[in-house]
């Protein structure tokens, strides 16, 4: 079965027909050359197509195409308007938080997301208490970015990265 | 991926309307269904999409509780502040599940409803009674680390793997459900199965029914409540056994207790036992270890080509003991 949908990623709208079956990555990757969010296992473990799906960080590998009709999408190379960069991919290049970087869209799609729910107040299961405003401490980086596996392990700098952007260094 | 038709209804009533249907099935967050889509788990002829049609707000209601419509995401839940406040035990359940991707999409009345975990469930070159009925149990004597020693049945040990679930069985959540009927309220406890004869039902619901909320009752007690996680890594694993807690402790005496298991069961697993021999009682170590024996008193710990699971006996011993211990430091200091 087929369906018409309309999706905007990176600013850009885009109509297109779509097998009920398409995830949103496929669309993204395939029908749209959008190429940003990774196909790591596609099955929603390792956190390499990590966009920003209606203002949230989500996984298109694990969303029907048809069920996200009228999506707002921001993939990492949507972040920042072209040839500038957004904080947060500074600041993965300041700390060298990659090796391969394949991870790294998802990576930095992730991180910008974590910001916005630390400066919502949002607790994670790193916070000792819950009702406090949660800091940005090793702890709490990693266990919120522990839905973005990198296998080259440049975790070690990714924590710094994200707490740059977050302007705790 | 076999093929299948896409309906997005109006209005909840016309979603329970067409999901009736054989072969239908209700799309909430999707993190489950899809990747049993792609790995042939799931073969529905017509996903019902109902994500944006139930309520996506938490509300309070007359009697002191709160209300989460279904489509509340796990991260929306988690970071509400009634939440945090009244129900730590809950919002420390779903932190504790997933990552914050599938948070930001899962939902409260999707979360419930995912399924096992069991490699041989998920695996369809393996019989496996839950996805095929009469096929048998690949698990029984294969790998059993993350599978039950509460509740088995010889045709399934199967774990319930949802964390959230553990603190609604603890909290007595009721669980609104509209179906081709109209509507009922079934008690969260009740609305998981245990396997028997028939693991292929994972809950009470029949088709077409959908959870259109979770109502959470008012619990004073429940502001001092946790919910402590033992996993195989500090993030992103499943349980292997997860305790929920609420605990009142006046002068060193335990006014009144909930406590559900989780990794332990094909549902969510309330100690009744372990409640019944703690009320009233002293608040110490001993008495929680002796609650815990009560509990497991029946437990059947699974052989395994892995060295099987009897290690979660003792382990839900220690994890109770642990999260009462903190409680009651937190009340009496």
């Amino acid at each position: 079965m087929d369906a018409e949908i309309s999706l905007r990623v990176d600013g850009q709208a885009h109509r297109l027909t779509v097998d009920t079956r398409t995830t949103l990555l496929d669309a993204m990757r395939e029908r749209l050359g959008v190429t940003s969010p990774k196909k790591g296992c596609d099955h929603g473990q390792c956190g390499a197509c990590t966009v920003l799906l209606d203002g949230e960080r989500q996984l298109p590998c694990l969303a029907l195409a048809v069920a996200h009709d009228g999506a707002e999408i921001t993939t990492a190379d949507g972040l920042a308007p072209p040839g500038e960069l957004h904080p947060v991919q500074q600041a993965f290049l300041d700390q060298d938080a990659f090796q391969c970087g394949y991870c790294t869209p998802g990576q930095v799609c992730s991180a910008v997301a974590v910001l916005d729910e630390v400066a919502r107040g949002w607790p994670s299961h790193a916070s000792t208490d819950l009702t406090a405003d949660p800091e940005l401490d090793h702890d709490e980086v990693s266990e919120r970015m522990s839905g973005n596996l990198c296998r080259c392990a440049a975790y070690v700098n990714i924590v710094p990265a994200v707490q740059q952007a977050g302007g705790r260094s | 991926m076999k093929p299948f038709d896409y309906a997005r209804p109006g209005d909840v009533a016309e979603a329970v309307r067409v999901a009736t249907l054989p072969g239908a099935v209700f799309l909430g967050g999707g993190t489950n269904l899809v990747d049993h889509l792609k790995l042939g788990v799931a073969r529905p002829d017509l996903v019902v999409d109902v994500r944006t049609l139930t309520s996506r707000e938490v509300t309070d209601t007359e009697d002191g509780g709160l209300r989460a419509g279904a489509a509340v995401t796990n991260s929306e839940l988690a970071a509400d502040r009634r939440v945090r406040e009244r129900y730590p035990v809950l919002a420390q359940a779903l932190l504790a599940g997933a990552t914050g991707q599938l948070r930001n999409t899962a939902t409260t009345g999707g979360n419930p409803l995912q399924r096992t975990r069991c490699v041989y469930f998920q695996d369809v070159t393996t019989p496996c009674n839950k996805r095929e009925p009469g096929t048998g149990c690949s698990a029984i004597g294969g790998t059993t680390r993350n599978h039950a020693v509460l509740g088995a049945s010889q045709a399934c040990i199967a774990t319930h793997p949802s964390d959230m679930a553990v603190a609604l069985a603890a909290l007595d959540a009721c669980v609104q459900v509209l179906g081709p009927t109209g509507e009922r309220t079934v008690p969260f406890t009740e609305l998981h199965r245990l396997p028997g004869d028939d693991p292929s039902r994972d809950t009470v619901l029949e088709q077409g029914e959908l959870i259109t909320a979770m109502g959470l009752p008012p619990l004073p007690a429940a502001r001092t409540s946790a919910y402590r996680k033992v996993r195989d890594r500090a993030s992103y694993a499943f349980a292997l056994v997860s305790v929920a807690a609420v605990l009142d402790v006046r002068d060193g005496v335990v006014q009144d207790v909930r406590i559900a298991l989780g990794g332990v069961a094909h549902k969510p697993w309330r100690a009744t036992r372990a409640e019944q021999a703690l009320r009233g009682g002293p608040a110490t170590p001993d008495a929680f270890a002796a609650a815990a024996a009560e509990e497991l008193a029946d437990a059947r710990p699974q052989p395994g080509i892995d060295g099987g699971n009897g290690f979660k006996v003792p382990l839900v011993t220690r994890t109770l003991v642990a999260t009462l211990r903190d409680l009651t430091a937190a009340q009496e200091g």
